[in-house]
């Protein structure tokens, strides 16, 4: 679809790509790794620890945390906030957002052994 | 980089940086803190550098103006983009701001300045519905930022839905870009503020374009209609979509086929920075807590000023206007010699009474609360279902905090910037002033390292 880029009269710089799970998806350059996994029809990359419900994007600027991703090896990384970088290595297979070592933000009792805290 | 400012702005959106301009030129020394990567905020998201946008005010109203401001800012004030701030602390008349660096590697940084101003702004308020979390579901705020930020359509058949004047910019911005909205479902009355005076006196314009650019795509407008369910296995194939009596009660439904949901109702000032330094708050029109300020912008704790959505849902325009009024009154009290502009506190008033206008035009009715059904999740986080808020209060938890505590809706990844609102009006009360010492998550290791400032680079 071209529209938003005839909108604004983008001449975007060639696309570089990351891989998710192994498979190619292509990045404009300072695209985040959320818009460019939804952009490519990737809507979920986690399950919810109890109901193993699918999650992507949801507040899409970084509020909710529904987005958490992999990069790399980094664990529960804000996909909608996170740029892209060209050879970026994305895992969903994991149930990432939870807490684990070099996890990022805490669940809210501290109970689980995570590393990091969140503000309650 | 400075080892103390005399001020430093949290928040580069349109009170941010009209406040750190106005403080500039009255003389303060200025330092401009943002967590995002470009400024702007969330509605003057710029695209990245990537894209070449030879048009980018194609996405936004009144960019140009801002990107003025911003150019002339650069030139004038330290700016730190790429810095999230997670606590703000002030003692002896000097405010320390904490801040992490960067999107990954993530390095602690620290600022102090004399004076602080607040212009945090805010995100969507989603109401939970049965299939809210299935993938394809968005606030209408992240649609927007898909397209602002980085030129991705969240999808092929859009529904958009929820309340307010916000659903219109970013129907009409989703089908410019291409996309096939299939309507826009307004759970209050469709012509709220028609006869507002103010609407004659400046916003109809702006709102005339967006309701032509739907009418061109032929997009419908339906008021008193809201998503009441979502559906899909795995991802949305479908909304189920009421007609709502005046209590938002279900009426009649039908089926709307779509890949995407974007929907809001109304809005959440991020108020952790402001509640952290014991700044008072006040409930707003809408009953959601909001910033006390004095008529600068003061809020209750010295040098200490808030502008933007945090005093206030308004929009961009009373947003700049505040952060104006906020930069004059940092340099008065810091002893510039700023002459008196009563008429730019005389439009304050204006827009002010015309947000006031919108929050009672556009209010969130408790029929919402009849969509959910058992096992509907009140807590995306923790996955709470509305059983189990139900079970708590059968407990006895009387109101939102025990029922939190009961319950753990809210204790998860979001601490409750998602479900705080609802799960407030299940319990039967206002939403409480967020109580979050710790603004955005920080590891262990950081909390516990000392802290650089930027000058130590």
């Amino acid at each position: 679809m071209n529209q938003p880029y005839d909108l604004v009269r983008a001449r975007p710089e060639p696309e570089f790509e990351i891989s998710v799970d192994g498979a190619p998806v292509p990045v404009i350059p300072g695209q985040t790794i959320g818009a460019a996994l939804h952009g490519a029809g990737i809507r979920s990359w986690r399950t919810t620890r109890i109901g193993a419900r699918p999650r992507g994007l949801f507040c899409g600027i970084g509020v909710c945390f529904d987005c958490l991703v992999t990069v790399n090896g980094s664990p529960s990384l804000r996909a909608c906030l996170t740029e892209a970088r060209p050879g970026d290595r994305v895992s969903t297979g994991a149930r990432a957002g939870q807490v684990g070592p070099g996890g990022r933000a805490g669940d809210g009792d501290g109970t689980d052994g995570g590393k990091t805290v969140n503000g309650r | 980089m400075k080892p103390l400012y005399d001020l430093a702005v949290i928040g580069a959106g349109p009170a941010g940086v009209a406040g750190a301009l106005t403080a500039s030129f009255a003389g303060l020394d200025v330092v401009l803190i943002d967590a995002a990567p470009r400024p702007g905020g969330q509605y003057f998201r710029h695209l990245p550098q990537g894209f070449n946008a030879q048009a980018p005010g194609a996405l936004h109203h009144g960019l140009d103006g801002f990107t003025r401001q911003w150019e002339t800012l650069r030139a004038r004030a330290d700016v730190l983009l790429g810095h999230k701030v997670w606590a703000v602390e002030r003692a002896e008349g000097t405010v320390t701001v904490r801040c992490l660096e960067g999107d990954r590697e993530e390095r602690p940084r620290t600022v102090t300045a004399r004076g602080l101003l607040i212009a945090t702004g805010a995100h969507d308020r989603p109401l939970p519905f049965p299939g809210w979390d299935l993938p394809g579901v968005l606030t209408a705020g992240g649609a927007q930022a898909l397209l602002k930020g980085n030129l991705v359509v969240a999808g092929r058949k859009v529904v958009v839905a929820g309340t307010g004047p916000f659903l219109l910019p970013v129907a009409a911005g989703l089908a410019e870009a291409g996309a096939d909205v299939r309507g826009v479902y307004e759970a209050n009355g469709r012509l709220g503020l028609a006869r507002h005076p103010l609407l004659a006196a400046g916003k109809a314009g702006e709102a005339l374009g967006y309701g032509a650019s739907l009418a061109r795509h032929r997009v419908p407008y339906r008021g008193r209609h809201a998503v009441i369910a979502a559906h899909g296995e795995g991802a949305l194939t479908h909304v189920t979509v009421a007609r709502l009596d005046s209590a938002w009660r279900p009426v009649s439904t039908r089926t709307v086929e779509c890949d995407t949901l974007a929907y809001g109702y109304g809005f959440v000032p991020q108020l952790e920075l402001p509640v952290q330094l014991g700044c008072a708050t006040r409930a707003d029109a809408d009953g959601s807590p909001v910033v006390t300020v004095d008529g600068g912008l003061r809020t209750s704790v010295p040098g200490v000023y808030a502008a933007g959505e945090s005093t206030g849902v308004g929009g961009a325009v009373l947003a700049e206007v505040e952060g104006r009024i906020a930069g004059r009154s940092a340099a008065a009290d810091l002893g510039r010699r700023v002459p008196p502009l009563p008429r730019l506190s005389r439009r304050r008033d204006r827009l002010a009474a015309f947000a006031k206008a919108l929050l009672e035009a556009y209010p969130v009715r408790p029929g919402w609360q009849g969509w959910l059904r058992d096992d509907t999740l009140v807590c995306r986080c923790e996955e709470v279902p509305l059983s189990a808020v139900r079970e708590a209060q059968d407990l006895g938890a009387i109101d939102a905090r025990s029922v939190k505590l009961l319950a753990r809706p809210g204790m998860g990844w979001c601490q409750g910037r998602m479900c705080g609102y609802a799960v407030a009006c299940l319990a039967g009360e206002d939403p409480a002033a967020p109580r979050r010492p710790i603004a955005q998550p920080i590891r262990l290791g950081d909390l516990a390292a000392p802290t650089r400032s930027p000058l130590e680079g």
